[in-house]
């Protein structure tokens, strides 16, 4: 299949890695991947901190861009969640009835990449190789606003030789929450040092998730504790192959 | 409510966070109710449906609240009883403050009440010279502390039983050898409170449903004290929201059981007590049944804000949400807190009264997930930040900022530029290839978080290459 990577502003400019390793794990599937150049950011952090009509032009480059794309791929629930759950609401508020059609027709084609492997082309073990010891956060936006279930698990279990261990209280909120993490920084990081508690316990080497958001976050709180755990996106580990690192 | 500016969350949630107890207290009682409520919602197989059935029904309701509520009125004055309609707190306190100023009595008892907290009712007794004495347990122990409820549920949620039984010895059990054992601490509440009962002469409660066919209310609970209160004394004084009006018995069925599995966690409530008007020779022989708006019908004119209105109180939100369960209610500044406060004080008291309150959320959507009411808690929290937003100057440093990314965002070639920027100019906070500290606003950032540089080749800049060929 033809796909058109979403790359979001967040991974292109933060984590180019995230980007290359999805490119490596499609073309490795036999899929074609396109990148169009023009893309640049989905709108989420305007919208959710209440600059919703400062979307619309964002939501119209957007619909611009990946117009007529057949699938249209993101390493990130969180920008996908934002396409798919909030367009709408930012194409009404702009008016335009063509911009409504438009964010119509293109949000059954957009996908965050677990949910395209698992969901729509039924793949689960995508013959990666990661032999550490790994635990999964699910993201809020993986599970609330997209409800991935657990597609991300089904391909992390498929991993060979991975050691997979659950993360206690796994479906609480990191405390990340975008702006959320600067306007209420205290309660933030009452949240961080829970969710960090709840990674160390586990013991595990690295902390994967669907959303480099959330992992800039913690991860940047175990960093900071100097906690010798690595953070992971998902599209890393799966890119990794037994004569491949990603 | 009062009018003026709420404390800002940010500010109040440090100070709550900072105390242990209350972390601990708060975290304990969070979990476990939490727990209870995922075990006995997973026994019902049609809980999806129930939860649909009173999402619509409300909805309903709302779109007919003017019918409801006069049929309710007629309905209540059929069976002896009489309706007052009050515009706002004030009304509402001066209606209720006559009614009781008339029996001549000097005290009142309560049912624990959310509504008589949100129009601070004890405030304006006191003020007339009536005494109201809570019974619902934790509603006294926060009473007699000079205090507010910090969890709709548990109002006490943050007090830890040596410090009631202090207490208890300076209130209501002055000279008794007490220990913080809770069956003792009990006792001396029993003992004050069966007084209390025996001599009120009038008793004041909210309500949780009032079915507009027949003109009954309900009030559940878990105590019996709230029964104490709705049978014992001869005048009963009703204070009810007008979104609580319910349509019929059947629509009832479908709260009752809601309500009790999302709000405790049990299967039913101790206590359900229901009543139409007066039954003479049985319970009160006279009662008041006070309507209540006080914003509600501002919150009614939202299209999005208005479905806070189907909340049933059940506290599911609270017990759930990341940041209640760590700050408590009283950083909510409100008598309604977490999540469903978060959008439901700023629409009764004006947004601009509240404007830190729509951002008390990280948007994780638990809250939306347990509601057995289906309130769409981060769709409001959104449809409340644009509201802050466009109250707010232009020349706001946040608003620039934003609306200067916005316009960088829409275009490709300056969205390069400013990451050529970021690239540039991250060296200014590095230190050992690490950014450890961010100047303003970003400065919180890296309070407690490091920040990896931004890598030299963007993915972008990588995927120009690899079209060159110079790369795989």
């Amino acid at each position: 299949m033809r796909v058109a990577l979403f790359i979001t502003c967040f991974n292109d400019t933060l984590f180019p890695n995230v980007g290359i390793a999805t490119t490596h794990l499609l073309e490795r599937l036999g899929h074609t991947v396109d990148f169009p150049e023009a893309q640049t950011c989905c709108g989420q952090m305007h919208f959710n901190t209440g600059y919703q009509r400062e979307t619309i032009p964002l939501v119209r480059h957007f619909v611009e861009v990946f117009g007529t794309a057949e699938a249209i791929v993101a390493p990130s629930a969180s920008c996908v969640g934002m396409v798919r759950d909030l367009y709408s609401k930012a194409a009404a508020l702009s008016a335009d009835t063509a911009l409504v059609e438009a964010v119509d027709q293109l949000i059954p084609r957009v996908y965050e990449l677990s949910e395209f492997l698992v969901k729509r082309l039924g793949v689960t073990d995508v013959g990666a190789y990661y032999p550490h010891r790994v635990t999964y956060h699910p993201t809020c936006h993986s599970l609330r606003v997209l409800h991935l279930g657990d597609a991300p698990l089904q391909l992390l279990r498929a991993v060979k030789g991975i050691e997979l261990v659950e993360l206690p209280n796994a479906r609480e909120c990191c405390g990340f929450g975008g702006t959320f993490a600067i306007k209420n920084v205290d309660t933030s990081l009452a949240m961080l040092s829970d969710k960090m508690r709840c990674v160390l316990d586990t013991n595990a080497e690295v902390l994967c998730s669907a959303d480099t958001s959330c992992l800039l976050h913690i991860g940047g709180g175990l960093h900071r504790q100097r906690a010798g755990v690595a953070t992971m996106h998902l599209a890393e580990i799966l890119a990794n192959t037994e004569s491949e690192a990603a | 409510m009062p009018s003026k500016s709420l404390p800002m969350f940010p500010q109040a949630a440090k100070a709550a966070l900072d105390n242990s107890q209350l972390r601990r207290n708060l975290g304990k009682a969070t979990t476990t109710i939490r727990t209870k409520r995922a075990s006995v919602v997973s026994e019902l197989p049609d809980w999806e449906d129930l939860r649909a059935a009173g999402s619509a029904i409300k909805a309903h309701v709302m779109r007919h609240l003017d019918e409801y509520l006069l049929q309710l009125e007629a309905a209540v004055q059929r069976a002896g009883g009489q309706v007052h309609w009050a515009r706002d707190a004030a009304e509402a306190n001066r209606i209720i403050t006559g009614i009781v100023r008339g029996t001549g009595a000097d005290h009142v008892v309560k049912v624990k009440s959310l509504t008589t907290d949100e129009i601070h009712l004890n405030k304006a007794l006191a003020a007339a010279g009536i005494r109201a004495i809570e019974t619902d347990l934790a509603e006294l122990i926060i009473q007699l502390a000079g205090e507010t409820s910090s969890h709709i549920l548990v109002p006490a949620i943050h007090k830890n039983r040596s410090e009631i039984r202090d207490l208890f010895r300076r209130t209501i059990a002055k000279g008794e050898d007490l220990t913080d054992n809770p069956q003792q601490l009990a006792a001396a509440a029993r003992r004050y409170l069966r007084e209390q009962f025996l001599s009120a002469q009038v008793a004041v409660s909210g309500a949780n449903f009032a079915i507009a066919e027949t003109g009954t209310i309900c009030v559940v609970e878990s105590e019996g004290n709230g029964r104490m209160c709705l049978t014992l004394p001869q005048t009963l004084i009703t204070v009810m929201g007008i979104e609580k009006v319910l349509p019929t018995f059947q629509d009832f069925a479908v709260f009752l059981q809601l309500l009790p599995r999302s709000s405790t966690g049990e299967r039913m409530n101790p206590y359900t007590s229901l009543w139409t008007g007066v039954t003479p020779g049985d319970g009160p022989q006279t009662f008041h049944l006070v309507l209540l708006d006080n914003g509600r019908t501002n919150v009614l004119a939202d299209e999005v804000g208005r479905q806070a209105l189907h909340c049933i109180r059940c506290s599911a939100c609270l017990n759930i949400c990341p940041v209640y369960s760590r700050t408590g209610g009283h950083a909510y500044g409100s008598v309604y807190p977490g999540p469903i406060g978060a959008i439901l004080t700023p629409q009764l008291v004006g947004v601009k009264q509240a404007k830190t309150l729509p951002y008390a959320s990280t948007l994780c959507g638990a809250c939306y997930e347990v509601c057995p009411v289906k309130i769409n808690i981060p769709e409001v929290l959104l449809h409340l930040r644009g509201e802050v937003t466009r109250g707010t100057s232009p020349l706001n440093p946040e608003a620039l900022a934003m609306r200067e990314l916005a316009h960088i965002f829409a275009n490709p070639k300056r969205y390069e530029q400013a990451q050529g920027l970021a690239r540039h100019g991250q060296g200014l906070f590095m230190h050992g290839g690490v950014i450890d500290h961010l100047p303003g606003m970003l400065g919180s950032w890296t309070t407690a978080r490091d920040l990896a540089p931004v890598p030299r080749q963007s993915f972008r800049d990588w995927w120009r290459e690899r079209q060159k060929g110079d790369q795989v």
